[in-house]
């Protein structure tokens, strides 16, 4: 099994990437992807763009842990995880992962999984600018519940 | 030496990307290290204060209270992530 883990700053091509995911691999019958993108407003405030930082050198590692923890768990043959840093606006996609298996089950839980860990333990942070300034998002409990069911 | 990289609300709040430092010998962990940032006061003793959600992490890895800490090490402190 391959694994691609990315940082950038461009955006990416959601069907070249699931096309290089599946690769003429003809054991995988099913490809489960999730985008995450950026909404214009966030708790009831707008959002004109977002600053995505991370920590380059734990950032790579963490998200290959994550994918290597996903592995560990479910029959899954590949997984792309991108991660997009820098400026972004209201909606840029921000993070693809994808997962490829023999069945859609392991794919979807292990594609979840992974955006689970992902919220909680990789190192990115985002600064929102608004009309009234600028301002760091703050953690949401709900991400460590959503985390723990695993 | 020992280097700290602080990052997101922390670096702009303290003001500093990263600095190196003589670990002094009696710290031997995380805990013993917060401690000691916290008593340069100020900004220090405020966003590393007991009980603040730092999260720290030791040769890239996520780390805890307990985790050893030693010469050549690359110490990071940062708030809860936010990704995705």
């Amino acid at each position: 099994m391959s694994v691609t883990v990315r940082v950038q700053t461009e955006d990416f091509d959601v069907a070249r990437e699931i096309a290089a995911l599946r690769a003429r691999d003809a054991r995988v019958g099913a490809v489960a992807a999730f985008i995450g993108l950026v909404r214009d407003v966030n708790e009831a405030t707008a959002v004109a763009t977002l600053e995505l930082e991370h920590y380059p050198g734990m950032t790579e590692k963490a998200l290959s842990g994550i994918v290597e923890e996903a592995k560990s768990r479910w029959r899954i043959y590949d997984a792309t995880v991108i991660h997009r840093v820098g400026e972004l606006k209201p909606t840029d996609p921000i993070v693809l992962v994808a997962v490829s298996s023999a069945h859609r089950g392991e794919a979807f839980a292990a594609c979840e999984f992974i955006m689970d860990y992902l919220k909680t333990r990789a190192p990115f942070w985002k600064k929102e600018r608004t009309p009234a300034g600028e301002r760091w998002v703050e953690a949401r409990a709900s991400d460590d519940e959503a985390a723990a069911r695993w | 030496m020992v280097t700290l990289v602080y990052l997101a609300r922390l670096r702009e709040s303290l003001g500093l990307r990263s600095e190196v430092v003589e670990l002094p010998p009696q710290i031997g962990n995380v805990a013993g290290l917060l401690s000691w940032l916290r008593g340069r006061g100020g900004r220090w003793a405020a966003e590393l204060e007991a009980g603040r959600a730092v999260r720290v992490a030791v040769n890239f890895d996520m780390a805890n209270a307990d985790t050893p800490v030693r010469a050549g090490d690359e110490i990071a402190f940062f708030p809860p992530v936010t990704g995705g």
